[in-house]
């Protein structure tokens, strides 16, 4: 169980939150001209990697807000938060 | 006192007796006793069967390793508990303990004859074995398993105890009370850091505090006086709590872990009156320490299992701690030095005692002092056999040869009534691993220790891989200074005497002349699995640990293979012949022991098991006989029968009422979401399929919002208030997940629309009125109104006030009638209900719940997403296509609607379906297929809704049927257990396909 620092709130317990994935996949603007496989891509293909990671999380229980995390997905370390939109950070 | 109670100690008070009961049969113990403990006393060792071969088993040893003492508590009340392990429930006055694993008793056990046939009840046996033929699955081997697989009965009554949950943060948590737990606690305290010291024993104090021996001398005192003293200035300190009774369940990441205290587990039944019987603490730590301690390792040879064969400082602790003897005739049988102190404790005791050692030396202090005090002991040795069915009476031992890896010379014969066995020590590395830490394999004395230094937690003492006790004051010392940054601690300059163990030899499966096929050498002594198990399941071709361990069922118990586990790892690294460390271990989950459901539920139960929603109307519902349907949380009036009807003929009643005249919904539950801001319109554009730029104010349409893979999500119809407010309704059940999806469009795609989302589901109340008599009764409840379909046409809104009330008016419907809804705020929501009841009073008007509802609109072929969809589903599939806007750019999933799986025609398609017979009612959920002779049989969709309409007297039904578009007026069939229907694939739409009733 985490403790996750809300950019917003700041830190709060972990099931407060709940996570959205892979973050930094932007939507594409103009769907209707992408290809089959070019939507597939950005609709289905996630990297699930074991090691750090972006991610996207909802403050659900709290302020709402969702903004980004860098996490470590095989010790559940967490390097960064950040809002949505800014840069992310070198890890 | 009893022939066991040989000795007086501190820790037992042998004043206050106490009375208990074991398989029916009256006992005494004492205060201080445990459950074993005091069968002990009574010299009873057989306690139960062993799960497989139903063999006889005794105590073990005196932990939460404890494999056989696993009991029923007060059987056939409402306080019975099963698996109970009797040497960790504390004795009180009135318990009543049973034997579980036994049929139909302890003593006759019929499973027994499992033991004789044991040679063909090898691993895997039951997939083997049950497999076939299948006809004997349900009449002769479940029952057989059942009744000879014993874990307990799980009470019929409900629990009348109550459970609490805490939460807790300090600064140090501390698990373990023993003498590493008790240093690292007490520099914690007195460094100003807020401590909790948990411990799982009543008393604080581990195994040092019965350790009265020469050979092990702290600051010139033996190590018992000086841990009391310790423990009693431990208590003076301020900022530390002292948990005992109180158990480790699970370390969590971030230092988050569960602890479970026993409040009233230990009291006389007379006083266990309801109160709180287990609290789970919720734990945030900023720094947690492990003392958690070591288990002692039993030795595995032919024939280890009899009652009497004890784990050794076992022994010890029933001698010293409990002042009980295990028996009269000890032999000691041991690889290692600690087994000694067992044999020094009972020689001085006056109780006989040997020793057989399998090194051929050992040059310690307390080896010396046995051989001082004349104890015999056999070097070089092991136990090949043992004899006594329900207690041991003998041995058989012989010499190991030179590597150890066979037996030689003449076989000797030694009686006895009492065998304590030491195989070593286990560091209890479950919390650690449990943490994510790792663990090193240390070849020295074959054990894991954990390896990678976490910043937030250490682990001292035993549990760490320390077991000598200087090691353990010293390096505990060390570490925990460094932990918690501290220069100096009290204990710097302590002086610590002990024993050395110099001489080290592990053998993990012992020699013997016996043929291995011959040998019921166990390993898991709770779940029967033996030596040989092993090595078959790895001759069969098994080869992680993983694979192994659930093949053997090694490791499988209520104990989690506390005692078993390395061994099985020792064996399959010896035969596969690799190294240990190599192998890896088993994964340690929580809980650390076994948990009550009580104590994971909290309070959480009865009407606090979950939240209930009610509107504000539900209690006109309840005086008027509703009876309710769970949607999510909320409580929906599903029908209301009057005298005594059924759900059939009440919904056959309120359905027809409500097209011949008038009815009316409580549909407050409707998510409702308040949409405001200069680009509401344009994010209306982008979340559902069709336009919204065009919608006139006071206009309403039906929407239908997609996943971003094209699938139908949720559908509803939404108001234009103004200029830029909207009000949007979401289905019932999923009205926080579209605000959620809606909240995060905006906010991590279209960061640039102005667009201000709330929920306002509470909000408003709203009372939906159908039917052909619907506008008359509008009319009289709103004089002043004008309702003609100029003034107030279909799929529009108006505001309004009754009885100074404000109310927003929709002329809109899910049922194919002439309807309007009127939504006021909550807190008038009954108030306006029942004006409406009595303005419809001449027209009959009939409430209806959510049955009625759904044949409504199933006659008119309105689908209810998450009836007739299931997240596989387009809007093609649907027929809907005329709500998919092709001029729009882009809206949340239309490119997938054209992806190369969303256009194959073959697509499961919504279509209506007509039993041959009218009156046949097909089943929701039915599989339809096109061809009965056909094998294998293909399941080309299946049923989603079905009725039978009043209003069309016949049976109809939805169905989702793979290319359905096309296949009207086909036949079709549905099986069905003992008959097939035939059916025939129709139009939807049921019931008024011009839409005429709508503007009737
Ligand atoms: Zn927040």
């Amino acid at each position: 169980m985490f403790i996750i620092n809300c950019p917003y709130c700041g830190e709060r317990d972990q099931s407060e939150f709940s996570c959205g994935g892979e973050a930094h996949i932007v939507r594409p603007k103009q769907p209707t001209e992408l290809s089959d496989g070019e939507w597939a891509e950005y609709l289905f293909m996630r990297k699930n990697i074991k090691g750090v990671q972006f991610e996207r999380w909802n403050h659900a229980h709290g302020c709402r807000k969702w903004f980004n995390m860098v996490r470590d997905t095989s010790n559940d370390k967490i390097h960064a938060v950040y809002k949505m939109g800014e840069k992310p950070p070198v890890i | 006192m009893t022939k066991y109670r040989i000795n007086k100690t501190r820790f037992v008070d042998q004043t206050k007796t106490v009375s208990f009961t074991f398989e029916g049969k009256k006992y005494h113990g004492f205060e201080g006793d445990t459950l074993a403990s005091a069968l002990l006393s009574n010299g009873i060792h057989l306690v139960g069967r062993s799960f497989k071969y139903h063999r006889p088993r005794g105590i073990m040893s005196c932990g939460s390793e404890e494999p056989n003492a696993i009991c029923q508590i007060n059987a056939d009340t409402n306080l019975t508990e099963p698996n109970v392990r009797a040497t960790e429930i504390e004795l009180y006055e009135g318990l009543r303990a049973s034997s579980q694993n036994c049929w139909p008793n302890l003593n006759f056990d019929i499973g027994g004859i499992n033991n004789l046939i044991s040679p063909f009840i090898p691993a895997g046996f039951y997939y083997k074995t049950f497999m076939w033929p299948k006809s004997f699955w349900k009449k002769i081997y479940e029952p057989l398993i059942r009744l000879s697989a014993g874990l307990g009965k799980s009470p019929s009554q409900p629990d009348p105890d109550i459970y609490d949950h805490k939460h807790e943060h300090c600064d140090v948590l501390v698990i373990g009370g023993g003498i590493s737990g008790i240093i690292s606690a007490k520099i914690a305290a007195k460094n100003n850091l807020k401590t909790i010291l948990i411990e799982d024993k009543n008393i604080l104090g581990g195994s040092t505090i019965y350790q009265n021996n020469k050979n092990f001398i702290i600051d010139n005192k033996k190590s018992n006086e000086w841990l009391m003293n310790e423990i009693s200035e431990l208590e003076k300190l301020d900022n530390l709590i002292i948990k005992t009774r109180t158990s480790l369940a699970a370390f969590h990441s971030y230092n988050y872990l569960l602890a479970k205290e026993n409040i009233s587990d230990h009291l006389p039944l007379y006083k266990k009156n309801g109160d709180i019987r287990q609290r789970l603490w919720k734990i945030r730590a900023d720094r947690v320490i492990v003392a958690a301690g070591a288990i002692e390792r039993p030795l595995i040879f032919n024939n280890n299992d009899r009652p009497g064969i004890i784990l050794a400082n076992s022994v010890k602790k029933y001698l010293d701690f409990y002042g009980v003897s295990t028996g009269l005739n000890n032999i000691i049988f041991t690889n290692n030095d600690s087994a000694y102190e067992t044999a020094v404790s009972l020689f001085e005791k006056g109780i006989s005692v040997k020793i057989i050692d399998i090194r051929k030396k050992s040059s310690s202090d307390i080896v010396k002092n046995a051989e001082d005090l004349g104890i015999r002991i056999y070097w070089n040795s092991t136990v090949v056999n043992t004899f006594g069915y329900k207690k041991i009476k003998s041995i058989e031992i012989m010499n190991l040869s030179e590597d150890g890896s066979n037996v030689t010379g003449n076989i000797r014969k030694i009686q006895c009534d009492c065998l304590s066995i030491s195989g070593g020590w286990t560091p209890m590395v479950h919390m650690h691993t449990q943490s994510g830490g790792k663990l090193d394999f240390r070849e020295i004395d074959q054990v894991f220790v954990p390896s990678e230094k976490s910043e937030n937690h250490i682990n001292v003492g035993s549990c760490n891989g320390d077991f000598e006790l200087e090691e353990i004051v010293k390096n505990t010392n060390n570490k925990v200074k460094k932990f918690l940054n501290i220069n100096e601690s009290g204990f710097d300059k302590i002086s610590v005497l002990c024993s050395k163990e110099l001489e080290k030899k592990n053998i993990w499966l012992l020699p013997n002349t016996i043929s291995e096929g011959k040998t019921k050498s166990f390993i898991d002594f709770q779940n029967d699995s033996t030596a040989k198990d092993i090595k078959l399941a790895l001759r069969e071709g098994f080869k992680s640990i993983e694979h192994v361990k659930r093949y053997t069922t090694t490791g499988m118990a209520t104990d989690q293979g506390k005692l078993s586990n390395m061994h099985a790892l020792g064996i399959i690294a010896d035969t596969a012949g690799v190294k240990m460390g190599t192998l890896g271990t088993t994964t340690f989950r929580p809980p650390f022991t076994p948990l009550t459901f009580g104590a994971i539920v909290g309070r959480s139960v009865g009407k606090f098991f979950d939240v209930v929603r009610k509107t504000s109307i539900h209690e006109w519902h309840v005086q008027n006989n509703a009876k309710f349907e769970n949607v999510g949380q909320w409580k929906r009036p599903w029908y209301y029968p009057i005298n005594n009807e059924n759900l059939h003929e009440a919904v056959q009643r309120e359905s027809k009422t409500a097209r011949d005249s008038a009815g009316i919904l409580d549909a407050s539950t409707l998510g409702k979401i308040d949409i405001q801001g200069s680009d509401a319109s344009e994010f209306l554009n982008r979340v559902y399929t069709n336009a919204w730029s065009k919608l006139g104010i006071g206009k309403c349409r039906y929407g239908l919002m997609l996943n971003e893979d094209g699938m139908v999500y949720d559908d509803g119809v939404t108001t234009r208030l103004g200029e830029n407010h909207y009000l949007m309704t979401t289905t019932t059940g999923g009205a926080a997940n579209v605000l959620s999806k809606l909240e995060d469009y905006l906010q991590t795609e279209w960061p640039e629309l102005d667009v201000y989302l709330t929920s306002v589901t509470d909000h408003y109340s709203t009372a939906s009125i159908c039917g052909p008599n619907s506008k008359k009764i509008l009319k009289k409840l709103f004089p002043n109104k004008d309702f003609s379909d100029e003034a107030f046409p279909h799929m529009s809104y108006q505001e309004a006030i009754i009885d100074k009330i404000e109310c927003r008016i929709m002329r809109i419907s899910f049922t194919g009638e002439l309807s309007y809804e009127i939504n006021v705020e909550s807190k008038y929501g009954k108030s306006l209900w029942e004006s409406c009841i009595r303005a419809g009073e001449e027209y009959k008007i009939s409430p209806y719940g959510t049955e009625t509802m759904h044949l409504l609109r199933a006659e008119k072929g309105f689908i209810i997403v998450g009836q007739d969809t299931d997240g596989t589903m387009t809007p093609v599939d649907l027929q809907m296509d005329w709500i998919v806007s092709k001029k729009k750019y882009d809206f949340i999933g239309k490119r997938s609607l054209y992806r190369s799986d969303t256009i194959r025609e073959d697509r499961k398609q919504l279509v209506g379906l007509l039993t041959d017979d009218p009156n046949e009612i097909l089943e929701e959920g039915a599989q339809i297929v096109s061809e009965l002779d056909k094998k294998p049989v293909e399941m080309i969709g299946h049923v989603t809704s079905s009725y039978f309409s009043p209003n069309l007297n016949k049976s109809i039904a939805l169905a989702v049927v793979k290319g359905g578009k096309k296949m009207k007026g086909q036949k079709l069939f549905v099986p069905m257990e003992n008959k097939n229907i035939n059916v025939t694939v129709s139009d939807f739409i049921f019931f008024d396909k011009e839409n005429k009733r709508i503007n009737a």
